[in-house]
């Protein structure tokens, strides 16, 4: 177990329906701060929907999530947003604001969320813009932006006000092998430079043994398995093998 | 009956979060201004073009009637009396609600299915107070002066029309529509279509906002807003001139 001071993040006995359908059932885990876990699962299995917990864009039936030393649970929306500027979330399609160019669509939470003068702003853009390659880029409307492109550009919004937590919602889905891999790079490299705790919902085996610590398989909306993929690849449940095991 | 007051319940809670958001700081002024831009110098040619050909018509049907009893001199109030008091705001408004409100629920539904209002959220953004509080503001502040263009409008198709017919001039026009008439006539039918502007930004964010039914509640939202936001005016539109009928005697003509 985790010393509180290093677990950034915990689920605690996490149930969440909707309607008649029991989508997390008493689910609990923890991740520690800096550590990279993928979220592995059937579709329809609540992943995302654990994501979104984690973000308190939901809220969970029973049980408490706990972000540092906040139980999100129990916090007011103003707490709750102190909270979640700690937290950067890129979205399955990248959910970037079509009505704003990729530079406004960073510079939103920046005028917003901080006191950074203009050219600060644009400093960090140009920043974090070159950082997921797409520095020349930054005037162009989402509506240009190839897939590959958007999920960059959905990662640098996340990135953008240097998160310590970021969550990732599929983050190859819809892409090439080779676009899929550099995305990984680009989560790997954030682990590293920044040692940003991650927590990663995807398909992609290759890229969760890549770039996760560990390993947690979601099973008809309970916890399967949890440990690297190495033991995961042991385990007895044909579920969590063949959800594990490289392609 | 039940889903009807259930309905009700829930679009006075969303009222009241937007009046509530609308006059709680950080005020979101320049997204305000933005929405002014789009919904109303957008809404400009169809509010006028329609008052223009909605003018020429009145005056048209209504000149056979009045020159059958030899009150043709009549026609210019009764143009400027009809599109004050009656016509100007409730047509804006309507049209208002097709162009404007559509467009809000659609826009809003379309963040909802994409995600974008999520992301809005978890950036630690108010999504509420960001999107669906200043489009509310900006349709109360615009109508009133749609309305206006649509008044001035129908007078001036009123005077092409009356021209054409009886080569009446514009200061004689003028002169004829405005005898008799007072602010009463004007300010508050104009005033009133702030309520409807309120309604119509209100019951579109409504079903925009709180769609969840993906790209297929992008078009139930923007029907709905449309459908819903007109029948809430007209309803509203009789309160409300019951209410001026009681406070300014005079304008119940």
């Amino acid at each position: 177990m985790n010393r509180p001071w290093e677990t950034a993040i915990r689920l605690d006995s996490v149930s969440k329906a909707f309607g008649n359908k029991q989508v997390l059932n008493d689910v609990s885990f923890s991740v520690a701060r800096g550590e990279a876990l993928c979220i592995l699962g059937r579709s329809g299995t609540g992943k995302s929907v654990t994501l979104k917990l984690v973000i308190a864009l939901l809220k969970p039936d029973k049980g408490h999530i706990w972000i540092g030393e906040d139980d999100i649970t129990q916090l007011k929306s103003d707490e709750l947003s102190r909270v979640r500027r700690r937290m950067g979330f890129l979205f399955q399609s990248a959910a970037l604001f079509d009505s704003l160019t990729l530079f406004d669509n960073l510079a939103l939470p920046l005028r917003r969320l901080t006191d950074r003068s203009k050219s600060q702003i644009e400093e960090t853009i140009d920043l974090v813009l070159g950082q997921v390659g797409l520095a020349g880029d930054k005037y162009k409307m989402p509506v240009e932006l190839s897939g590959g492109m958007k999920k960059r550009a959905g990662l640098a919004r996340a990135l953008v006000l240097e998160p310590e937590i970021l969550l990732v919602d599929e983050p190859s889905s819809g892409l090439d092998r080779i676009t899929a891999s550099e995305i990984d790079d680009l989560l790997l490299e954030q682990k590293r430079k920044y040692g940003t705790t991650m927590v990663i919902v995807t398909h992609d085996t290759h890229g969760a043994r890549r770039v996760g610590n560990r390993l947690l398989v979601l099973d008809r909306g309970k916890l399967a398995a949890l440990g690297s993929a190495e033991e995961l690849e042991k385990s007895q449940s044909e579920t969590v093998r063949r959800l594990v095991g490289e392609p | 009956m039940k889903r009807v007051l259930e309905f009700v319940g829930v679009i006075a809670l969303f009222s009241l979060r937007v009046v509530m958001s609308a006059f709680r700081g950080p005020f979101e002024l320049e997204e305000i201004w933005r929405q002014i831009g789009e919904m109303g110098v957008r809404s400009i040619p169809l509010v006028a073009a329609s008052g223009l050909a909605l003018g020429v018509v009145m005056t048209l049907h209504t000149r056979s009637t009045l020159v059958t009893f030899g009150a043709s001199a009549m026609i210019p109030k009764l143009q400027s009396i009809s599109f004050f008091v009656e016509i100007g705001p409730l047509v804006a408004a309507l049209l208002v609600a097709g162009r404007v409100g559509a467009g809000i629920g659609a826009v809003l539904a379309n963040m909802r299915a994409t995600e974008q209002i999520d992301a809005i959220d978890a950036l630690s953004i108010d999504s509420f107070k960001f999107l669906v509080a200043p489009r509310v503001v900006a349709c109360v502040l615009v109508l009133p002066l749609l309305t206006t263009f649509m008044d001035f409008s129908g007078l001036i198709g009123g005077f092409l029309s009356e021209f054409a017919m009886s080569h009446l001039s514009l200061r004689l026009y003028v002169v004829r529509a405005f005898s008799g008439m007072n602010w009463s006539n004007f300010i508050p039918p104009t005033l009133k279509t702030m309520v409807f502007g309120f309604l119509i930004g209100t019951v579109s964010s409504y079903f925009g906002y709180t769609t969840n039914e993906g790209a297929e509640g992008v078009g139930r939202a923007a029907t709905n807003s449309v459908v819903v936001s007109s029948l809430l005016i007209i309803l509203a539109d009789v309160i409300l001139v019951k209410i001026i009928f009681l406070i300014y005697p005079e304008s119940a003509i």
